[in-house]
């Protein structure tokens, strides 16, 4: 059976009565317990998407506190540099927080709000999606708990203490590989105890159905921005682009990419290839990985032949993850976006040449995107437009950088 | 015929108390070990539930998890908890066994051959975590039609309508969670309000079997004896891990938790 997208549907309502997007991926695999609030999430989300209310007060405090839209530029530099196709930057690292992690936290904060809770938790692994909820927590008056590896909480420390400052308690995880894979076990744990008074944020277009459809509309507000800046600039949508951008979970991709579904727009995502020379990547969609079940919805997965999640290895603790979003798996398998991945050193190497060249400077996960459009860009016509999603700025990264390159430039 | 797990409640029943369950899981701390507590604890135990381990379980506690990672850190295979399960039947051809896991084994495993694997080595029944009514349909009736119990859960968080829906869909047991609360928590709420809510499932259909699990120790079983079963789990692989931190023989150690559990609710 070839899966199709449908035409004038927004993707993330394209799944069947089991929550599963093409038959075979997502779903709600989950313990009886979060049955209940589950469904009371997917209800009040349903009936809030509609709420011309809500949606006034999500747009003001899109506009307000993340400040958007966030800007759209043209890499001159490094188009000239490299020659070939024109490159381009959506610059999601100027949100409020330096992540588009803070539309999925601002959202489900005021969704929060509305269900009456007063704590909220969530997962990180970089530390953005923590980061941006404790910040949303603080702001909209909840109180919250951060769920992240041991692992990460050493190579994060800037967001880490950032988390720690917004008055957010950080509970370290040191179950399994101690990252991001652990830390979302570990909060959907915390969560199945005490969901009576807690509401859960799931960091990225992952988990439960209803955490993946959250996610997706909320940042789909990237690509919303994205719309209305390339007609200005170009007058109309150009009908030869390509829109980069790194996955992990597939968040901000997801955003990057809402409105151009049903467009001519290349989407092309990229995933962690882990050290060069090394079995370890964090890459299930250009690898090759199996469909399997992880952190309660179908996807494809690193795992062995028993179906026990493999472990991981990147650079980019926010790409660090053996799963990915079932929308991305869909996207796949319908070929309507392609994969494929870029090694710690490729994305090191861009880092450098963006921030050497441009008054950018990308954090490790977007660094990744760019080191394939600057793999790209020579190839193609000068009629030719890549645009990366920047999602996140390299400051987090600082200690990493200076130990793999000696130093640090932004 | 009626299931082996039939057979035990009603065999409890007429001793007027309410059937012990134990949760241990496959492979902890070796193969060999986890079998020889089946051995030994079958001895009190009337049912006996056997984990397989997974690596990122998204609703047990320390103790269990701690079970898990050791066993996988042994290297654990599905397949060994089948060997497992068959060595003991033959011993024990009579006591039921009930596997307990994620579903993410059981998927790459394919549904069919996982159940020809437990028919094969005498599985009585299934509890699988992460696959909620009414998802759990169409496995559900593969389980029926190999006369392998499926065991479907009931939470404090289910609504009324659903679990009647529940019940009526369930096969010889039903799994009561007596808490919002991973596996092993501290019992939050008191035994009396657990049989209250507990009764309210019982008056739905009275000939189902449930029993209560979560929170269930030497020190809250006693409280709660009315019900028709009572699952032990993560205090007993807290007395595996206790027994390997000392020094001292797992087995013998467990062996003695579970009679002590047993005196309790005679």
């Amino acid at each position: 059976m070839t899966l199709k997208i449908k035409k004038g549907v927004p993707l993330i309502d394209q799944h069947d009565k089991n929550f599963m997007y093409g038959g075979k991926f997502g779903g709600n695999f989950i313990p009886e317990t979060l049955k209940k609030p589950i469904d009371d999430l997917t209800k009040l989300f349903s009936k809030l998407r509609k709420d011309k209310k809500f949606l006034k007060e999500r747009d003001y405090h899109f506009e307000s506190y993340i400040g958007a839209p966030t800007p759209f530029i043209k890499l001159e530099n490094l188009t000239n540099h490299l020659g070939g196709a024109q490159i381009y930057a959506k610059v999601v690292s100027e949100a409020n927080g330096g992540a588009h992690k803070i539309y999925n936290a601002t959202v489900h904060c005021l969704i929060a709000k509305r269900a009456g809770k007063k704590f909220i938790v969530g997962d990180t692994g970089a530390g953005y999606a923590g980061k941006m909820l404790s910040m949303a927590a603080k702001k909209f008056g909840l109180r919250c708990k951060i769920f992240m590896g041991a692992k990460d909480i050493k190579r994060q420390r800037p967001n880490v203490e950032a988390i720690k400052k917004n008055g957010a308690t950080i509970v370290p995880v040191t179950s399994g590989s101690q990252t991001l894979v652990d830390a979302v076990s570990e909060c959907m744990r915390y969560w199945v105890a005490n969901n009576d008074t807690t509401n859960l944020c799931v960091g990225s277009t992952v988990g439960p159905n209803i955490f993946v459809k959250i996610c997706a509309w909320s940042t789909a507000q990237i690509s919303r921005e994205l719309v209305t800046q390339l007609k200005e600039e170009f007058g109309k949508i150009p009908r030869k682009i390509k829109l980069l951008n790194c996955v992990g979970g597939g968040s901000s991709a997801m955003g990057f990419w809402n409105e151009f579904i049903d467009t001519d727009a290349e989407l092309i995502g990229i995933e962690a290839g882990g050290p060069k020379n090394s079995k370890l990547h964090a890459a299930p969609l250009s690898s090759g990985s199996k469909i399997g079940i992880l952190h309660g919805a179908a996807q494809y997965v690193i795992q062995d032949e028993d179906g026990q999640i493999g472990s991981t290895e990147s650079i980019s603790a926010g790409l660090d993850y053996p799963g990915i979003s079932p929308l991305h798996c869909f996207l796949k398998d319908t070929k309507r976006a392609r994969y494929t991945s870029a090694s710690d050193e490729d994305a090191l190497k861009a880092y450098r040449l963006v921030s050497k060249l441009e008054n950018i400077s990308p954090s490790l996960e977007p660094s990744h995107a760019f080191a394939e459009a600057i793999k790209l860009a020579p190839k193609l016509k000068s009629s030719e437009i890549i645009i990366v999603n920047s999602c996140g700025d390299s400051l987090k990264d600082k200690d990493i950088i200076k130990q793999k390159l000696g130093s640090y430039i932004r | 015929m009626k299931s082996k797990i039939n057979l035990t409640f009603e065999k409890c029943k007429k001793e007027k108390r309410p059937a012990l369950l134990t949760y241990t899981v496959a492979g902890d701390n070796t193969k060999l070990n986890s079998l020889k507590m089946l051995n030994k604890i079958s001895k009190h135990a009337d049912i006996l539930e056997l984990g397989f381990p997974h690596n990122t379980p998204i609703a047990d506690g320390g103790q269990i998890q701690g079970s898990s990672h050791r066993a996988l850190r042994n290297g654990f295979k599905l397949k060994d908890v089948f060997q497992i399960v068959k060595k003991f039947k033959k011993n024990n051809p009579n006591k039921p066994l009930i596997l307990m896991g994620y579903f993410n084994l059981i998927y790459q495993n394919g549904e069919n051959n996982f159940l020809k694997n437990c028919k094969t080595a005498g599985v009585d029944g299934c509890i699988i975590v992460d696959l909620p009514y009414p998802e759990n349909k169409k496995f559900a009736n593969k389980c029926k039609k190999k006369s392998i119990n499926f065991i479907q859960l009931i939470s404090p968080t289910t609504p009324v309508n659903r679990m009647k829906k529940i019940i009526r869909d369930s096969h010889d047991m039903v799994y009561y969670i007596s808490m919002l609360s991973t596996t092993g928590g501290r019992l939050k709420v008191s035994p009396k309000n657990i049989l209250k809510k507990y009764s309210k499932i019982k008056r739905i259909n009275s000939k189902k079997n449930i029993v209560i699990g979560f929170g269930i120790t030497d020190k809250t079983i006693s409280g709660l004896k009315s019900a028709d079963g009572l699952v032990v789990g993560s205090m007993l692989c807290k007395t595996i891990t206790n027994s390997l931190k000392m020094g001292q023989n797992p087995v013998t150690n467990l062996d003695k938790v579970v009679y002590n559990l047993k005196n309790k609710i005679l």
